[in-house]
């Protein structure tokens, strides 16, 4: 059962060949007996997940339910989850049990989805490897000592691992396409604004978006006719009417124009990463796309950019947490400035500090005009850049990070090291497009390469479908790690 | 433009975290390489470019001015650290 799609899972569902109570209960004991290897949950709560694929297959049972009905999903521990610890990797909220849903938990409630438990991630998501958790350090499937990625490395790695058929996460400068790269799953960022975030822990608002984690492009679609819709309480949640993502899988790509900018294959990314992103590349001519050169030529700004802006807006969005309301409060403390700066330095990690400090820095008097207004009109250059890219191509093509999974430690002392691992995601949050990983080779070290994909603004149906297509005609995808098969 | 140790502790202040000397040194020296970093896009010309708050252009929505919310405070409050009398309770301010 664990090596099944979501579409497949649900075909034996809707057919009453498997129950969801048989479907969770097998992921769960799979979580029991590998979870722990890998440290990709921070809670389970195997009761109330069974209690909703109960309530499932009375929904089944009475002819009933919706493709994701009875579908175990993981949710990454940023979403607000009603009566389930939400920690967001941090301790500062590791006893907060959330009051509350997120939109997207909502969605996947009504959908009839269960809920597997919560995953680990980054603090904040204020990472790229999943090591900055106050839980620990997630692991990568593929081998033990090297990083998943990050931040929504929990739940990559639960998808990996074949401990979840899905998953949530959120990206906000590649939190969900690096960890699906290194991971090797298939991973989607929507357009901005496509999935509401609403009970979403914020990070960088002008930036976060929450999007879906599985192991086909099939999968993603499904996952995300589910999580996206408008919602009036995300005011910049999109009213737009609502569409299937799922409507062009059978379309054939011929025709289509993949743009391949010089600056996605210029020196830094690591040879076997190219030559694996060069043959799917190859692998999509053979399918009848073209190709066409196309430059971004202020991409390289976008690393800087993002350490202004994303800062900035964490310095702001992480001033509530103040040991008053909820989470955690310092034991001890004299005063009130007191109780405010024991509870945020023991609460908050190294790396959470490091952006609260520098973006209290650039929006303070005398600097915001040099920081934080230049990052933001470099930042309309880089957009501009990919709309004059779209005007000769349908989607660009690329690695979607510079490597494959790194070691664990080996970036933790050098936060410049590990912020350039974003390079080739970050211009996507930037200029508010849908982005997607998939995996498209293993490197010389039996590590996965992912594929990345950036589209117009609402292309994500084309995406998707462009996936799709790849992956009828290619398996890697359906790559298991060693040892997570049996 | 290299940071200083001063700048440190004055964002810290700011953010209401505590950094003692050793700790603000060894934030020194990273952020000035993330300063560094930074440094790279400063230098672009962006003379007549407007500011891009946003990933969309998007207008701000406006409700109907209505009561929406139910009152939830002993619910929200059921998380809260310290609550006495469905006040929130935090060291005296006013002598």
């Amino acid at each position: 059962m664990h090596n099944a799609t979501i579409k497949s899972l649900s075909a034996d569902l809707a057919a009453r060949r498997i129950s969801s109570v048989e479907l969770t209960q097998h992921f769960l004991n799979r979580i029991k007996a590998l979870g722990g290897k890998y440290n990709c949950f921070i809670t389970l709560d195997p009761d109330a997940s069974l209690k909703q694929a109960q309530a499932a297959d009375r929904l089944r049972a009475s002819g009933g339910g919706q493709p994701l009905t009875g579908i175990p999903i993981a949710q990454k521990d940023i979403f607000c989850a009603k009566g389930w610890l939400t920690t967001c990797g941090s301790r500062i909220l590791s006893n907060f049990r959330s009051p509350y849903d997120a939109h997207v938990v909502e969605q996947l409630n009504g959908a009839g989805a269960v809920n597997l438990g919560k995953t680990n991630m980054d603090e904040f998501a204020m990472g790229s490897s999943s090591e900055t958790s106050f839980y620990g350090a997630v692991r990568n499937p593929w081998n033990v000592d090297f990083v998943p990625g990050g931040s929504s490395g929990g739940s990559s790695a639960a998808v990996a691992a074949r401990l979840a058929p899905g998953a949530i996460g959120t990206d906000t400068g590649g939190s969900i396409r690096q960890p699906a790269a290194l991971s090797g799953v298939c991973g989607l960022k929507p357009t901005y604004g496509v999935v509401s975030r609403y009970g979403m822990i914020a990070f960088a608002s002008s930036l976060d978006q929450g999007g879906p984690l599985a192991r086909s492009a099939e999968d993603l679609a499904l996952m995300l006719n589910v999580m996206a819709g408008h919602d009036a309480r995300d005011s910049t949640s999109l009213a737009r009417e609502r569409e299937d993502y799922a409507r062009d899988l059978g379309k054939p790509v011929q025709g289509l124009t993949i743009g391949l900018p010089d600056e996605f294959f210029a020196a830094g990314a690591a040879p076997g990463v190219v030559k694996a992103v060069e043959a799917a590349i190859a692998e999509f001519r053979k399918l009848g796309c073209k190709t066409v050169k196309v430059t971004l030529p202020n991409m390289k700004l976008s690393v800087p950019v993002y350490y202004v802006l994303a800062p900035a807006e964490a310095s702001s969005n992480l001033a509530r947490y103040d040991g008053v309301r909820y989470g955690y409060r310092a034991p001890e403390y004299s005063d009130l400035t007191d109780l405010y700066r024991r509870t945020r330095s023991q609460g908050f990690g190294p790396e959470v500090k490091r952006r609260i400090l520098i973006g209290t820095y650039v929006l303070s008097h005398g600097y915001y005009d040099a920081y934080y207004i230049q990052a933001q009109k470099v930042r309309r250059l880089i957009a501009r850049d990919f709309t004059e890219a779209f005007k000769s191509c349908d989607v660009i093509m690329g690695p979607t990070s510079p490597t494959t999974a790194f070691r664990l430690g080996e970036k933790m002392s050098d936060p410049v090291q590990m912020y350039l691992n974003d390079i080739y995601t970050i211009p996507a949050n930037l200029a508010g497009l849908p982005g997607m990983s998939i995996p498209c080779g293993l490197d010389e070290k039996g590590l996965p390469v992912g594929l990345q994909v950036v589209g117009g603004h609402f292309a994500e149906a084309k995406m998707l479908g462009l996936a799709h297509q790849y992956q009828l005609a290619t398996d890697w995808h359906l790559r298991i790690p060693p040892g997570c098969d049996t | 433009m290299a940071l200083k140790l001063d700048d440190v502790k004055r964002a810290a202040d700011l953010a209401r975290i505590a950094v003692d000397d050793a700790e603000a040194r060894a934030a020194l020296s990273q952020l000035n390489d993330v300063f560094k970093l930074i440094a790279e896009m400063q230098a672009v010309d962006t003379r007549g470019i407007e500011p891009m708050s946003h990933a969309q252009d998007l207008v701000q929505p406006l409700r109907r001015d209505a009561v929406t919310e139910t009152d939830q405070h002993g619910l929200f409050q059921s998380v809260a650290p310290h609550v006495e009398g469905g006040l929130y309770l935090v060291p005296k301010v006013i002598e």
